[in-house]
């Protein structure tokens, strides 16, 4: 029987977002910083393994990819200890400095390797660049559709699904066939926690590297030289403002609040 | 040249083969109205205005791409804000945002007109939509822009956005590819209205129909929900009274909303109080959440962890209450207040509904 394939793009970030620039040579302080899966990520693994679970197990089959250093497949580790079933580290010198699209453009050679797939999902956007830009990208490049800010799969078979999408205002609901490609949001799930048994998995799994050889891919069309944008430089915003202290009484504090209000015209 | 209707044919999807393309083949600034239900979005208007500065700096025309249903009306109003020429899709086939036929036809006339800058809203379409038209057209794309430069020696685009949460900026520059693509993030770029009146756009308009006969889709929007439970957009108040952890609960936010609605405001959250459950995420603000500027912000009970400064700073007068002194907030605050939010807040909805002074 042929399964659902079910393919989870994933990164490793920074565990925290108080990153620091070296005055001296402009770059990100990474040192010391602890790497983490995207916390939007772990939505999107979440979702893959409830899939999985909704179709009956034996059906469909979770796979997760990271393009990335090599100590990137730690996250690959995590997302095998929640349930994923396999894992693959896309990983090679020359993916270093690749934008969106070039990104993108990997992420599909991969899929493709791996078999092609019928449903592709995403956390919103990684807590790093924070762009989102990969899964529409992606999407496009496999001409397939791409569902942002998934909140709840409302139905899903083996050829097409009913989702709900949160917009500023409003949800959607879509019906999509398959493949396609979701990103998803906090709202969709709670992430379990790692079973001692998916612990255990994690740690014996053998996680394949794939680099620019094994993808079939050509040097210019990843990383830097597959890249049109160049980050040209990073700075520490300024964003403290001249600060009035109000004091006194509460009475007085309220007072003076009110007349602030006032002269801002809205009482 | 307004008689004339350009036609485009949706039957194939669009897909460049690999050429190196000659930059200076792209020229102009362009920019892409949002619409919904007929009304251009805000965000449209203010990146038309910044399109203007830049279009100047090279000395080049400010054309705007508009989609929708019965939007030409609206759309119009672009002029005033110093657009030159406006590309106007108004067809059934629009009246609702949808990725896959908006990326086509968008892809189709960028190729045709050829702009060197093409500005998007960094709105929750626009940040699906315009990533699928950069990979159709295989050029660089910055996402959610708060600042936008021309070098002026080079003449390319600085595209400057918040990373990590807003603790840095990153300034980003396209290379080798046309057109210079960014979203640019609602509210940050001023609104400004051009001096002089503004008579007779009619032959600065281009019709553009679309023939979508053919297009294969596959999804179908089946149904829109705007019952967001007790939701709101909050982009769309000029006053927003937002809560934090020191809220403490779901029935004290009422309170909050008590002074909201007298301000003709909205309620907002941290995402402490979002991921205690007090209130729904769509008041969330802060990197994820959303990012607001209204005139007003009045931080009640929220401490200031970057990621929820991020999302506010831009508000024009920020007002903080929390009990703690040390509280970062008040770092970034124009106004603050050392005391007890149930103290303070219920008295000031005294003091401004009874309208008497309190000393």
């Amino acid at each position: 029987m042929v399964k659902i394939r079910i393919v989870v793009c994933i990164k490793q970030v920074p565990g925290t977002t108080e990153v620091k620039i070296d005055p001296r040579t402009n770059n990100l302080i990474r040192e010391g910083i602890e790497n983490i899966i995207n916390p939007f990520d772990s939505y999107a693994i979440e979702e893959a393994v409830r899939i999985k679970e909704r179709l009956n197990d034996e059906e469909a089959e979770v796979i997760s990819i990271t393009m990335g250093p090599p100590q990137s497949v730690e996250v690959l580790k995590d997302s095998i200890s929640v349930g994923v079933d396999r894992a693959i580290l896309i990983s090679d010198k020359a993916f270093a400095g690749a934008d969106t699209l070039a990104t993108a453009t990997t992420l599909v050679r991969a899929i493709n390797k791996i078999g092609g797939c019928k449903l592709i999902i995403l956390g919103k956007q990684s807590l790093d660049g924070e762009t989102g830009q990969v899964g529409p990208e992606l999407a496009q490049k496999m001409g397939i559709p791409f569902i942002g800010y998934v909140s709840e799969i409302m139905e899903i078979n083996k050829n097409d699904m009913k989702v709900k999408r949160l917009m500023e205002d409003r949800y959607e609901i879509f019906e999509v066939s398959f493949p396609a490609a979701i990103s998803v949001i906090k709202d969709i799930n709670i992430p379990r926690v790692p079973s001692l048994r998916g612990k255990i998995k994690a740690k014996n799994a053998s996680i394949p590297a794939w680099g620019l050889k094994e993808l079939g891919a050509s040097e210019d069309e990843v990383g830097l030289a597959g890249s049109c944008t160049q980050v040209l430089r990073v700075f520490a915003p300024k964003i403290k403002r001249e600060t009035t202290m109000i004091t006194g009484t509460a009475e007085e504090k309220v007072e003076e609040l009110n007349k602030i209000l006032k002269e801002l015209n809205v009482v | 040249m307004n008689d004339e209707v350009l036609t485009i044919n949706l039957k194939e999807r669009l897909f460049l083969t690999e050429e190196k393309k000659d930059l200076s083949d792209y020229r102009g600034v362009c920019v892409y109205l949002e619409t919904n239900e007929g009304e251009v979005a805000d965000v449209g208007f203010e990146l038309v205005s910044e399109g203007r500065k830049l279009a100047d700096k090279l000395g080049v025309e400010l054309s705007a791409i508009a989609m929708g249903k019965g939007i030409k009306e609206s759309a119009m109003e672009a002029f005033q804000y110093g657009l030159n020429k406006l590309y106007l899709a108004d067809s059934t086939d629009f009246s609702y945002n949808l990725d896959d036929i908006f990326s086509e036809t968008l892809a189709r006339l960028i190729l045709r007109y050829r702009p060197e800058i093409f500005l998007a809203g960094a709105t929750w379409f626009g940040r699906t939509l315009i990533p699928r038209v950069a990979a159709i057209l295989k050029t660089g794309l910055s996402a959610d822009c708060t600042e936008l430069e021309i070098d002026n020696e080079k003449k390319v685009l600085l595209q400057t956005k918040p990373a990590f949460g807003g603790n840095i900026l990153a300034t980003i520059i396209t290379r080798n590819a046309r057109p210079q693509m960014a979203t640019v993030r609602p509210h940050v770029m001023e609104k400004k209205k051009v001096a002089g009146e503004i008579r007779d756009c009619e032959d600065r308009v281009e019709y553009i129909k679309v023939e979508p006969s053919g297009f294969k889709t596959d999804y179908k929007l089946i149904g829109i929900d705007k019952n967001l439970n007790e939701s709101i957009n909050i982009n769309d108040y000029k006053v927003i009274v937002s809560g934090g952890r020191g809220v403490g609960g779901s029935e004290k936010f009422s309170t909050l909303k008590e002074l909201a609605g007298l301000l003709g405001g909205a309620v907002g959250a941290s995402r402490a109080a979002v991921d205690s459950g007090w209130i729904s995420y769509p008041h969330q603000i802060g990197q994820t959440g959303k990012t607001v500027n209204p005139r007003i912000y009045i931080a009640c009970g929220i401490s200031g962890a970057i990621q929820h400064l991020v999302g506010v700073q831009s508000s024009d007068i920020i007002i903080a209450i929390n009990k703690d002194p040390a509280a970062p907030i008040f770092k970034v605050a124009d106004y603050g207040i050392v005391g007890d939010l149930f103290e303070v807040v219920p008295m000031l909805i005294k003091r401004i509904k009874s309208g008497r002074t309190l000393i």
